[in-house]
């Protein structure tokens, strides 16, 4: 039997889920949107500042939505594979012809679907509000691609986390950590106008500057391939890393003989 | 040896935690092509984790299991291709409809495609779910759930089904149709049913073997008329009129039959020979005091009580004790 139509169906659920839990979409969908205009609204002056690379800071804050769309899904995909495993869900698939792995892949294909709305929606209030992508339409492709392997990669670690705890309070507790990893990082000014040295060291040493730099880049500058390389660099070892520890904690989640 | 195709074979199941006790500590039962088996115990008594095992979702310890003629150890898929499995706690999505439920599990367990509605409608309908089909699963009653979950078990047309205290928690009506669908799929379809109870009455009435399970041991086991037939004699029961008395009466009654405790009134097992008229005439002949003196057939129940010294309730609140001890 193929593996493909299981995928299709645990990605199904995973949408299906979602899309009936408005409060699982309305807060990734608005809260970064929201916080992205309060931003806007209070540092719109540092645009002055010499060496900005931006006469818009709706442009330059524009990516920030992309990244914290994602830590959403990192909690949605997290938080529901925890209530499956806490229900008895996944002993359910279990006993199923289901496949260890697309199990992973359904259910990752369903937060990936969601991350590409979130990144649309994003995209849109955007252009909307009168963003131009330097990078042209490819350079939104290229977005929108960047954004589905950001869900992909935060998504697994989610799952990884669910996998290995089964506990949805330990995904709660991981959304803070995330929060602090966007807040200590360059999402509200270029690294190298970050006045206080202790930020900026940090800021440097946080992988997720360089994701938001990456999506920044393609939306104000056009095609910068070092921003490019380290931001795609970056999520892929991330995804990589988080695959395979979400593989391996549902190995051994999903007991069966 | 049982038929390869639908029977159940166990040797010596041992199923042990890590830190915890041997839950399951060496069974040995069969269970013939289309028969129902009813595993009777109290909480904690190992029919759960029996059950895990046999379905594949824990390994064995120690011992041997065969279900439709494939070890559950060494070709876990291919049992789980044919067995049926509805587990104590109905895990369903409450985001879901029904249908939603059939349509995933359908697709998961290879219904071709052309076939999926259809089932999927055939299976609502035989359930009593066809109205309630498109409504989301948050807003099902026990019944409805314990239903849906039979359905989705059967979704593949399995030919061995286990179904895991299927009826606890249910009301008498829900129950009965509970009951009804399994005597049909056996008789219909010839299914082999699993059956894990901790109702007496369930067992009595569905299941043609029962084994009775203590302690991770199976203690008995047999056709409900036969294990009956084991103990034999009948009991007396007598309420006293007051409850001060009940000592004295449980001394008067102890030259009829050996006492049985554990239980709420006076009771004892009659001797041979002995009946309810002879206890009647030495009650008045003695001026005892009962409110109420009844004669019992053996039960399964009794059955219990003669293998293990306690009554199945009776188990059952200690084993929650137990439970409640561990966790706080």
């Amino acid at each position: 039997m193929s593996a493909l139509p299981q995928v299709g169906a645990i990605a199904r659920r995973s949408v299906v889920r979602t899309a009936r839990q408005p409060a699982s979409f309305i807060p990734p969908l608005i809260f970064p949107i929201a916080l992205m205009a309060v931003n806007a609204a209070g540092l719109d002056s540092s645009t002055h500042l010499p060496g900005f690379p931006t006469e818009s800071f709706l442009a330059f804050a524009l990516a920030v939505p992309f990244i914290q769309g994602a830590l959403f899904s990192t909690m949605n995909a997290g938080g529901d594979l925890a209530r499956d495993i806490d229900t008895g869900f996944v002993n359910r698939l279990a006993l199923t012809a289901l496949r260890d792995w697309a199990l992973l892949v359904g259910q990752l294909s369903g937060v990936v679907a969601l991350g590409i709305v979130q990144a649309l929606f994003y995209l849109s209030v955007g252009l909307a509000v009168g963003v131009e992508f330097a990078s042209g339409p490819a350079g939104i492709a290229v977005l929108l691609l960047y954004a589905a392997i950001v869900s992909l990669s935060f998504g697994a670690l989610g799952s990884w986390l669910a996998y290995r705890t089964g506990s949805g309070e330990a995904i709660q507790a991981l959304f803070p950590v995330l929060f602090v990893f966007l807040f200590i990082s360059s999402m509200n000014a270029p690294r190298n106008l970050i006045g206080v040295q202790w930020f900026q060291i940090a800021a440097t040493l946080n992988p997720v500057s360089y994701m938001i730099e990456c999506v920044r880049s393609l939306i104000i500058e056009g095609w910068n391939l070092q921003a490019l390389a380290l931001g795609f660099g970056f999520i892929i070892a991330i995804g990589v890393i988080s695959l395979y520890l979400a593989a391996r904690a549902l190995r051994t989640r999903m007991t069966r003989t | 040896m049982v038929e390869r195709a639908n029977g159940i074979e166990v040797e010596g199941l041992v199923r042990e935690y890590r830190k915890g006790p041997r839950a399951v500590d060496g069974i040995d039962l069969t269970v013939a092509p289309g028969e129902i088996y009813g595993f009777l115990g109290p909480n904690g008594a190992g029919k759960s984790t029996t059950v895990h095992v046999l379905t594949t979702l824990l390994p064995p310890t120690a011992g041997t299991a065969r279900v439709g003629g494939y070890d559950v150890v060494k070709e876990g898929p291919k049992v789980r291709g044919l067995i049926g499995v509805a587990l104590q706690e109905a895990a369903l999505d409450p985001l879901l409809t029904g249908r939603d439920h059939l349509r995933l599990q359908a697709t998961l367990q290879g219904v071709p495609k052309d076939r999926r509605k259809v089932h999927a409608d055939e299976l609502l309908t035989r359930v009593g779910l066809a109205e309630a089909g498109d409504r989301k699963v948050s807003g099902y009653s026990g019944g409805m759930k314990r239903r849906l979950d039979l359905a989705l078990a059967l979704v593949h047309l399995p030919r061995i089904l286990f179904l895991d205290e299927p009826t606890t928690g249910l009301d008498p009506q829900s129950r009965t149709s509970m009951w009804e669908e399994v005597v049909r799929l056996r008789r219909e379809e010839g299914v082999t049913v699993f059956l894990t109870t901790q109702y007496l009455e369930e067992a009595d009435v569905l299941a043609d073997r029962v084994g009775i399970i203590e302690k991770g041991k199976l203690v008995a086991e047999g056709t409900p008329a036969a294990l009956k037939a084991e103990i034999g004699r009948p009991s007396v029961h007598a309420i006293p009129e007051r409850d001060e008395d009940r000592e004295k009466i449980a001394a008067f009654l102890s030259q009829f039959g050996e006492p049985l405790a554990d239980t709420r009134d006076v009771a004892v097992r009659l001797r041979d020979g002995l009946g309810l008229t002879d206890i009647v005439r030495a009650v008045d002949a003695n001026g005892v005091e009962v409110a109420d003196l009844e004669l019992r057939a053996p039960t399964l129940d009794d059955v219990f009580l003669a293998k293990t010294g306690r009554t199945l309730e009776g188990a059952a609140e200690e084993a929650d004790a137990e439970h409640q001890g561990r966790r706080s």
